[in-house]
């Protein structure tokens, strides 16, 4: 053995008695960080920052057709509560979204509970009931702008049963509920998969436990099938209400808004305002009214969902 | 279950498939029927004559390969990208211990109540301003990195939580490194929640509509859903047969794939962590 030797190996043993930098638990640490930097990066630069704008922008009295950038404080606040508009686009924006959200949570828990029956063919139906959500929306909404003409295919059908249809894009009322039929039985299959995963779920003694305890079928499905879907229902709900509020391209297809203002929702009228009459700051107030609706209407979900979502353990 | 139930039951779910199906059905057969035929009424269920000029049509009204191929590479970029980035960042949040977690988790959650509709305005001005519009670039930057993205990372995240832990202990005695666990153990076993995002996101991407028609200004740079709505007569009437061919060209494809992978598909979006 060598002195040179000698002296590498004390070196190596005081090196290993000083503790290194990169422990375990720091090199996990860093592993971390660089795991998150592409979407921590991404949410700020694409949602902080830009939020951030849109405050600052609808505090500025912004055309882009006059060229004008200048600070007004809160007069696009003031435009906005004296908007003679506004009560017309909000009127449309809460039917659309109630009427949405009802009859897709109402539909999608139907369609689950009739293919979770013991019954030959589901799959195949459960299949039939989701196409509609891959064929590609603007698609889906062209075929049915034709169907809901006057001389339309809905009303060929309805002929069928003697009845005589209206024109369903051109009348006030039957064109937001036409809008709001094409969206839920585009996208109910979602909402179905999930309740149906749900109701796979629950374990089959509770029912012959309620069974046996004289539970009618409807006693059953409000005491054990509710509750214990519940976790579903809440998350389905958040996503299906904040869903609403961001339909935009069967508007701009069906309707363009019309007829009148009925069909005007929130986003359909900031797309308006913005990019075809070219108010940046106007837009941007309306942006701030939207993203308020959105956060106020998921914070309230959330909170009540200590109410009534059931907890296991 | 007695017979009449079961009919019963057959015979409401018919009923209630019929608005779900028709119109893809009628979409299709009615794009290989002549004009004149597809605005017979009541409707027929199959083309009586085959004709199918319009499908030739559409390629001489737009470049509509062009704008194919751009729905098609976009939500495939779009897809691919945004997995990787929700993985990372799922597995990271759910598993990795580092200084300031949950709070950076918060900064990225938010972006569940910012949808990209709200700062729509900001955005576009951002992309003028770097000369990007008329690009694809806002409509693959901001759907992989910004607010569509986090109901991904939220998904990833809830998936690795539920994940047991055993296996990565196992590869970490081994002494596979924090990456090498991640990529190599934990990410594998993630296939079905990764299925889940990979619906989401291309289905939110093939359909993206008001972005396009806020950046695009050139018809070769469309994409599918803003193609779908230029095929219009000079009095801006609809051409429907040949909207008609667009449409199912655009939908069939997607059909197809779902129909031969549909079992991944709906079980493996049923089993993510969205299940609560």
């Amino acid at each position: 053995m060598t002195a040179t030797d000698i002296g590498d190996r004390v070196a190596g043993r005081a090196a290993a008695r000083r503790r290194p930098f990169w422990t375990i638990p720091r090199r996990d640490a860093l592993v971390g960080y660089l795991l998150v930097s592409p979407q921590l990066a991404g949410s700020v630069l694409f949602v902080l920052l830009p939020f951030g704008l849109v405050v600052w922008y609808s505090l500025q009295e912004w055309n882009v057709l006059a060229g004008t950038f200048e600070f007004v404080g809160g007069r696009n606040y003031e435009k906005l509560l004296a908007d003679p508009n506004m009560g017309a686009v909000l009127t449309s924006t809460a039917l659309f979204s109630a009427g949405l959200v009802v009859l897709n949570l109402a539909l999608a828990l139907t369609l689950a509970i009739l293919l979770n029956q013991k019954l030959a063919g589901t799959t195949f139906f459960r299949t039939l009931f989701f196409s509609p959500v891959l064929v590609s929306l603007v698609a889906w909404t062209i075929v049915w702008q034709f169907l809901l003409q006057g001389e339309g295919g809905v009303n060929g059908l309805l002929a069928v049963a003697g009845v005589d249809g209206p024109n369903w894009l051109r009348g006030e009322g039957t064109a937001l509920l036409s809008v709001v039929v094409v969206q839920v039985i585009k996208n109910v299959g979602l909402n179905m998969v999930l309740f149906l995963a749900a109701l796979q779920g629950v374990p089959r003694q509770l029912y012959e436990a309620a069974h046996l305890d004289g539970a009618g079928a409807w006693t059953r499905f409000r005491r054990v099938t509710v509750p214990l879907i519940s976790p579903t229902i809440l998350l389905t709900s958040i996503i299906t209400v904040v869903g609403s509020l961001q339909v935009f391209a069967q508007i701009a297809v069906l309707t363009q808004g019309g007829p009148g203002m009925s069909t005007t929702v929130l986003v359909y009228y900031l797309y308006q305002q913005a990019f075809q009459f070219r108010h940046f700051g106007y837009g941007a107030t309306l942006s701030v009214l939207l993203f308020l609706i959105v956060a106020v209407l998921t914070l309230v979900q959330w909170r009540m969902r200590r109410k009534w979502v059931f907890h296991e353990s | 279950m007695s017979r009449r139930v079961k009919l019963a039951l057959y015979g409401a779910l018919c009923a209630l498939c019929v608005p779900f199906v028709f119109p893809t059905w009628w979409m299709v057969t009615s794009s290989v029927k002549p004009i004149s035929d597809i605005f017979s009424f009541p409707p027929s269920l199959l083309p009586g004559r085959w004709d199918f000029a319009s499908y030739g049509r559409v390629f001489e009204l737009q470049p509509f390969a062009q704008q194919y191929w751009n729905s098609l590479y976009i939500a495939a970029v779009v897809t691919v990208g945004t997995m990787a980035v929700a993985a990372m960042a799922g597995y990271a949040f759910a598993r990795i211990r580092f200084p300031g977690q949950n709070a950076l988790f918060v900064v990225v959650l938010v972006g569940l109540l910012i949808p990209s509709e709200v700062t729509i305005v900001p955005l576009f001005q951002m992309f003028h301003t770097a000369g990007l519009t008329d690009t694809h670039w806002p409509l693959i930057l901001v759907p992989i990195l910004g607010a569509p993205s986090v109901l991904a990372t939220f998904i990833m995240r809830q998936f690795f939580i539920a994940l047991p832990g055993e296996l990565e202990e196992a590869a970490r005695v081994d002494g596979l490194g924090r990456f090498g666990t991640f990529a190599r153990v934990a990410l594998p076993l993630s296939r079905p929640a990764l299925g889940a995002v990979a619906i989401f996101t291309f289905l939110h991407s093939w359909n993206l509509y008001l972005e396009p028609i806020v950046y695009l200004s050139t018809p070769a740079n469309f994409t599918l859903p803003q193609a779908l709505t230029q095929f219009v007569d000079a009095y801006g009437g609809p051409m429907w047969n040949v909207q008609l061919a667009a449409a199912s060209m655009t939908a069939l494809p997607v059909l197809v794939v779902f129909v031969l992978a549909q079992r991944q598909f709906i079980e493996g979006l049923a089993h993510t962590g969205l299940k609560g």
